[in-house]
């Protein structure tokens, strides 16, 4: 299909065609995402609703299904208020600089064989650099709005983020020693074979500490002390108003959505098919029903809801932790069990432990 | 041992999946919404609702102005007046009961020993001005009016527990 729009386009000189595909791509990519956040925001209320045995949002829409579309409407026509101590340019930049990484970084992000925008050979830091990022954003937010509130959220915040980098890059290390590559693409492509394959047997504790890191990384709960809505009122935010507010909604769900797909990914096999190695390899290639049990886009989307419904399942089951525990937990258990789970991962691949590293 | 084991369950996060569980279970319970304007839930004949001014099955309004339910009356909503009429009864030349101020406690209609002022099942009311939610004799005279027949029903069905 690309092939054809650059022929269709080749009337145009050569720089701007390959601009355009570009920019294509982007919002081949952004738009169902950012389709997929508004629902996302609709899920969570009616997940945790459901928990709490409740319904939730039904009455816009058939099953409240316009509910996200009357909630974006409300907040773009809401006035978007500038207090009048607080660093203008700081306090606009800060929504800017959490959701401008929190985008950028799906460039790298595989989808299947190749569908990917990017396919650079360092992706794995590239979204490491990037979601590091998004804690300026916050910080910025926090401080210019010059309000006690919004500063304790960002302090917060700042020391929570970094404290979970770290055990977040111990379990990323982990990943590309197993798989031999930075590269998104080939870290899955890593994993074929069968569902023992999968990363997420042989680096089970990583596994669990990237997710339960990722959590802390977008702030959500039981994580939130950033928000923490009982003891200093929304955190950061607290200021903001209107889209500005929404901003940076957008970009936390849009790094929940990250997080869960790189989860996916990363340990449990992103695109590849589960019944690989379990049926006959002709049932997975032929036909109608090779595209529906073979490898393929949907088996990741499937994979990222799986994590996703994990994320709000999550927050409507724990309390949130003390700021003590946060730290506590992040230092004292997490960088430990990483760092020697990271020894265990550097023997198995060194002594070609099978099944996974022969 | 015992923190021993209480290592070991940390660590593999029993406890966690145990609460995971029990919150999964609850996402499949039946659900206890009720979608208010559509469904109501039901409501005992002893609801506290909107005030109202009761008559006689002559007319003739009920009210004597002894003035126990201003006295009574704990947020000191309600305001009478009163005079001797022309055939040498009492009565009320004014009785207002400040909504904005009501705590819908019910002493008013305790109180009463003519059963004239009472408080009725309507509560779905509103007011765009703080005058609306004022009522002056003549609303709750005409509230009680219009809905007299439910009233009766409802004290009648009271009245063994009275």
């Amino acid at each position: 299909m690309l092939e054809a729009i650059q022929s269709a386009l080749s009337f145009l000189p050569d720089g701007l065609v390959t601009l355009l595909i570009i920019l294509l791509k982007i919002f081949a990519l952004l738009l169902p995402l950012l389709g997929a956040v508004a629902y996302l925001t609709l899920a969570e209320r009616k997940v945790i609703g459901y928990i709490q045995v409740r319904i939730g949002p039904n009455r816009v829409g058939p099953r409240g299904l316009l509910q996200p579309i009357a909630d974006a409407v409300k907040l773009m026509f809401k006035e978007t208020i500038l207090p009048t101590n607080a660093n203008l340019f700081l306090f606009i930049l800060g929504p800017i600089l959490t959701i401008g990484p929190a985008m950028a970084a799906w460039a790298v992000v595989p989808f299947d064989d190749g569908m990917v925008i990017a396919d650079i050979d360092a992706s794995l830091l590239y979204i490491l650099a990037m979601t590091s990022l998004g804690v300026y954003g916050v910080i910025i937010a926090g401080w210019a709005s010059n309000s006690k509130y919004a500063f304790l959220g960002a302090m917060r915040s700042a020391a929570q983020i970094v404290s979970y980098e770290i055990a977040m890059g111990f379990a990323l290390v982990g990943v590309l020693l197993a798989a031999g590559s930075l590269n998104l693409g080939e870290i899955v492509t890593a994993q074929q074979g069968s569902v023992i394959q999968w990363f997420m047997w042989p680096l089970l504790p990583l596994f669990l500490i990237y997710f339960i890191a990722g959590l802390a990384e977008t702030n959500r709960a039981p994580f939130d002390v950033a928000e923490g809505e009982s003891e200093i009122v929304a955190g950061f935010h607290v200021e903001y108003s209107a889209m500005a507010f929404s901003v940076f909604f957008l970009a936390e769900y849009a790094n929940i959505i990250l997080i869960s797909l790189l989860t996916a990914a990363m340990f449990m096999g992103g695109w590849l098919s589960p019944f690989e190695g379990i049926l006959p390899e002709s049932m997975l290639t032929e036909g109608a029903l090779g595209l529906l049990l073979g490898s393929g886009i949907h088996w990741l989307l499937l994979k990222t809801a799986f994590f996703m419904f994990l994320f709000l399942w999550i927050r409507a089951t724990y309390p949130r932790y003390r700021y003590d525990q946060i730290m506590r937990l992040g230092w004292k258990v997490f960088i430990p069990i990483t760092i020697v789970w990271l020894m265990v991962v550097a023997a198995m691949v060194v002594g070609n432990v099978g099944p996974w590293f022969d | 041992m015992n923190t021993i084991s209480n290592y070991i369950k940390s660590l593999f996060l029993i406890e966690l999946m145990k609460g995971l569980i029990l919150t999964g279970r609850y996402l499949f319970k039946r659900k206890i919404t009720v979608q208010y304007p559509e469904e109501k839930t039901p409501m005992s004949p002893r609801f506290r609702g909107l005030h109202a001014q009761r008559r006689y099955a002559n007319g003739e309004e009920r009210c004597i102005a002894c003035k126990l339910c201003e006295a009574v009356c704990p947020a000191l909503a309600i305001t009478i007046e009163m005079e001797e009429r022309e055939d040498g009864s009492r009565r009320t030349t004014r009785y207002d009961i400040d909504l904005t101020k009501c705590i819908f406690c019910g002493f008013c209609e305790e109180s009463c020993p003519v059963d004239a002022i009472v408080e009725t099942r309507h509560f779905e009311y509103y007011g765009d001005v703080r005058e609306d939610l004022y009522m002056t004799k003549e609303k709750l005279l005409a509230h009680g009016d219009k809905f007299e027949k439910q009233i009766a029903a409802d004290r009648a069905a009271d009245a063994k527990y009275r």
